[in-house]
């Protein structure tokens, strides 16, 4: 398992595993990094601050209470559904691609497209919010027509590299799908 | 190349034997069924095969052999290698296991390598397995739970028949599991001249109650069939096509959802087993959604008919319609007056105000002629849960809609009146800027009138303008009422439509045997050891619960089409009248 640190599009650091089980077997891991203290801190904080504030103009203990149960469901909520840990990508020569997302409470999102509707890997270029970033991307065969694309499959959505990442992701695909006739 | 070989888990541990399976035509990779064990006459086993060929309709072969020595065998590679020219393919597998090491090691013998293989030396042999090594198809195994690939059913399902089949190697291999059934029937303890590993060999799936209810559901089916078909003579009696019944039977809730539920009884005991997958599953929701309607009715009834509710509610339903009477009363009285404020026509707002009084007074007259047998007919009418809940709930929307009356009678009234002046309006302005509605042509033209035409349109249009707001206050006020009970009669025929249509079956068998509606597949990588080929663990994604509820779902035909918000809102503002979503339907069939 080899282990190389890169940035995404925010700078932050994130780190891309990259494990050969077999020359045409390999598997890509790409973890964020984990919820800073200070940032929990900082929401709870915030939170309650804000819930003792009401408190001390309307007397009623009631609104307490609540800001507890939100903090703690707004926690719960947040590792289940928007905290992703890693994202994987695992591409087995002449077999297909899967993609993984694992979130921070251990759920996860797998889909595996199969070698038949996989046209191509691209890095592609996106807009997003005020930017112009790169994605790795998978591209989807039309069963009709083989020149047509049916569709795009986008990689590693939450943890967003940079190019560097990306390109070697790309190289080391490429180098598997090119032996597939 | 790589050489994909699907292995199923329970022939992991299986003694040695021959592999039997399918080649996927098209697609580099062979799907591993079941291993027939040593001893065994070669013409038994192709004679076997070609019978459990011609029931599953795949072709089935020898791929190979397996070996997991239990002590070290002399003159097995020869035994192999002979076995091979016993079975003739093009291509056969050697693949064997060795005791303490997880991988397996598979080598690959084409039929030219054969024919080769014999002529050449046995001393040679270790160098040549060197060389093999090297120019020698990769090899992937795929290990698959048997029963799980066998029971599961790959989304989307319409896809199964169509060319998209033949080009995912996935379904192939799906499908080549689910048919060779009858492969798997054979049992370890059977007395045949075979012996074999698959996964029924660990035990037979099924419960007793599934045997029971499959031996049951064919009589069963005849039995309900039979009343089914008087129930379907009935309603196509004459009486039912004649003027008032017809528009009645299309109107009440009750009604449509009896009809439903008839529609549903007939579905189910369709004699015939279902077709498809699809068809079974929603036959199998539609049983489910009805038991269970009808054990939540019967819950109901026990509720009703204990502790005499029954006569607690109808005490209570008088006095309430009275209140709303007199609330409606006290609302009319004040919008007589000055409402809010506002100063209305005075003539006109006392005509409609003693018109609206009057009826609420019929109104109440009429209900208290009714309050004697209000509790008979609310015994009677509990009877119905003993149907469903549905029906109940039916009935219930039904009695809301006759006890509200009077607002829906006020609500047209005012709706009528509004709208009327809000055309003469529309039509009247247009005569002042000089055009006019060509009805013909479905425009608005140019059109010269004279003055007295002028005039009396400009009369008409003061008129109707400071006439405008006191309409529109009532209006406003009864529509807001019949918004109300809109609504509530809405969320009852959304409740009734939620229990005929959510798929119950489907989802209790997502959440009880997640491997039955698959979505797709998963692998994870299994053991890596230097120098064995690569094991992958296939797992069955299961379906997404929503994806359940959305494929499965049986189609309701009555709360669709429904207004869109922006269409109601257009509708209320011009003064067209607006029903409950179920008389939309029927108006729009």
């Amino acid at each position: 398992m080899e282990e190389e640190t890169f940035s995404d599009i925010r700078g932050q650091p994130i780190t891309l595993g990259c494990q050969r089980h077999s020359s045409f077997c390999t598997e890509f891991t790409v973890s964020s990094p984990k919820v800073s203290i200070g940032k929990v801190l900082a929401s709870t904080c915030s939170v309650w601050l804000l819930a003792y504030l009401l408190f001390f103009f309307t007397q009623n203990t009631a609104v307490l209470s609540s800001a507890i149960l939100v903090t703690l469901v707004g926690m719960v909520l947040h590792i289940h559904f928007v905290k992703v840990d890693h994202e994987s990508l695992l591409v087995i020569g002449s077999l297909g691609i899967q993609v993984s997302s694992s979130y921070a409470s251990g759920r996860e999102i797998t889909s595996f497209i199969e070698m038949g509707r996989i046209k191509d890997i691209v890095i592609n270029e996106a807009v997003y919010m005020h930017q112009i970033i790169y994605h790795l991307c998978v591209l989807l065969r039309e069963p009709a027509e083989p020149d047509a694309v049916a569709g795009v499959v986008p990689l590693f959505q939450s943890s967003k590299p940079r190019l560097g990442c990306l390109v070697k992701v790309y190289r080391s695909c490429q180098e598997i799908l090119s032996k597939v006739p | 190349m790589v050489l994909k070989i699907f292995f199923p888990q329970c022939c992991n541990l299986a003694d040695s034997g021959l592999l039997v399976g399918r080649w996927i035509p098209g697609h580099d990779s062979a799907v591993v069924l079941a291993v027939i064990h040593y001893p065994f006459i070669p013409a038994q086993v192709k004679q076997y095969i070609q019978q459990i060929q011609r029931q599953s309709g795949e072709e089935l072969a020898v791929l190979g052999s397996w070996s997991l020595p239990k002590e070290s065998q002399e003159g097995m590679e020869s035994f192999l290698r002979d076995l091979s020219t016993i079975f003739p393919q093009e291509r056969w597998l050697q693949i064997s296991r060795k005791m303490g090491k997880m991988g397996f090691t598979c080598q690959i013998l084409s039929r030219s390598q054969r024919a080769a293989g014999e002529e050449r030396e046995k001393q040679s042999r270790s160098e040549e397995d060197g060389e093999e090594e090297e120019e020698k198809e990769k090899v992937v195994f795929v290990h698959y739970d048997q029963k799980k690939v066998m029971l599961s059913r790959l989304h989307p399902v319409h896809m199964e028949d169509t060319q998209t089949a033949a080009a995912s190697e996935l379904r192939q291999v799906f499908q080549t599991v689910a048919r060779s059934q009858p492969l798997f029937l054979l049992d370890r303890y059977d007395d045949g001249p075979l012996r074999s590993t698959h996964w029924q060999t660990e035990g037979r799936e099924g419960s007793i109650l599934v045997e029971l209810l499959k031996r049951a559901s064919v009589p069963l089916c005849l039995l309900l069939s039979w009343p089914m078909s008087i129930w379907t003579r009935f309603c196509r009696l004459r009486i039912f096509r004649i003027f008032p019944l017809s528009v009645l039977s299309s109107k009440l809730s009750t009604c449509i959802q009896l009809s439903h539920r008839s529609e549903h009884m007939r579905s189910i005991s369709a004699p015939g087993a279902a077709s498809s997958h699809i068809e079974f599953t929603r036959k199998a929701n539609t049983v489910v959604s009805v038991l269970v309607d009808v054990a939540l009715g019967i819950l109901l009834m026990t509720w009703l008919y204990r502790d005499e509710h029954v006569a607690t509610l109808a005490s209570a339903l008088v006095p309430a319609a009275d209140r709303v009477a007199t609330e409606l009363e006290q609302l009319l009285q004040w919008l007589m007056g000055a409402p809010a404020g506002l100063k209305m026509n005075r003539a006109l707002d006392q005509v409609l105000g003693r018109f609206f009084l009057y009826h609420i007074h019929l109104w109440i007259s009429y209900i208290h002629l009714l309050s004697p047998s209000v509790e008979q007919i609310l015994w009677y009418g509990g009877l119905s849960a003993g149907l469903g809940l549905t029906f109940a709930l039916s009935l219930l929307s039904d009695m809301v809609a006759l006890l509200t009356f009077h607002i829906y009678c006020f609500y047209v009234y005012g709706a009528r009146l509004y709208c009327m002046k809000v055309y003469g309006l529309s039509s009247l302005w247009r005569l002042f800027r000089g055009k006019k509605w060509n009805v013909l042509r479905q425009r608005v033209d140019s059109c010269s009138y004279d003055l007295d035409q002028l005039f009396i349109g400009m009369l008409l249009f003061t008129i109707l303008l400071f006439l405008l707001p006191t309409t529109a206050l009532y209006y406003l006020v009864f529509t807001l009422l019949r918004l109300v009970v809109v609504l509530f009669q809405g969320v009852l025929h959304l409740s009734v439509d939620f229990i005929n249509s959510f798929p119950l079956f489907a989802l209790g068998q997502r959440i009880c045997q997640p491997y039955r509606l698959a979505e797709g597949v998963k692998f994870r990588v299994l053991c890596e050891e230097p120098g064995s080929a690569l094991h992958l663990l296939m797992e069955i994604n299961p379906l997404s619960c929503s994806a359940v509820v959305q494929t499965y779902r049986t189609p309701a035909s009555s709360c669709y089409p429904r207004d869109s918000w922006a269409a109601l809102v257009r509708k209320l503002f011009v003064g067209e009248l607006v029903y409950p979503w179920r008389r939309k339907s029927s108006k729009a069939d």
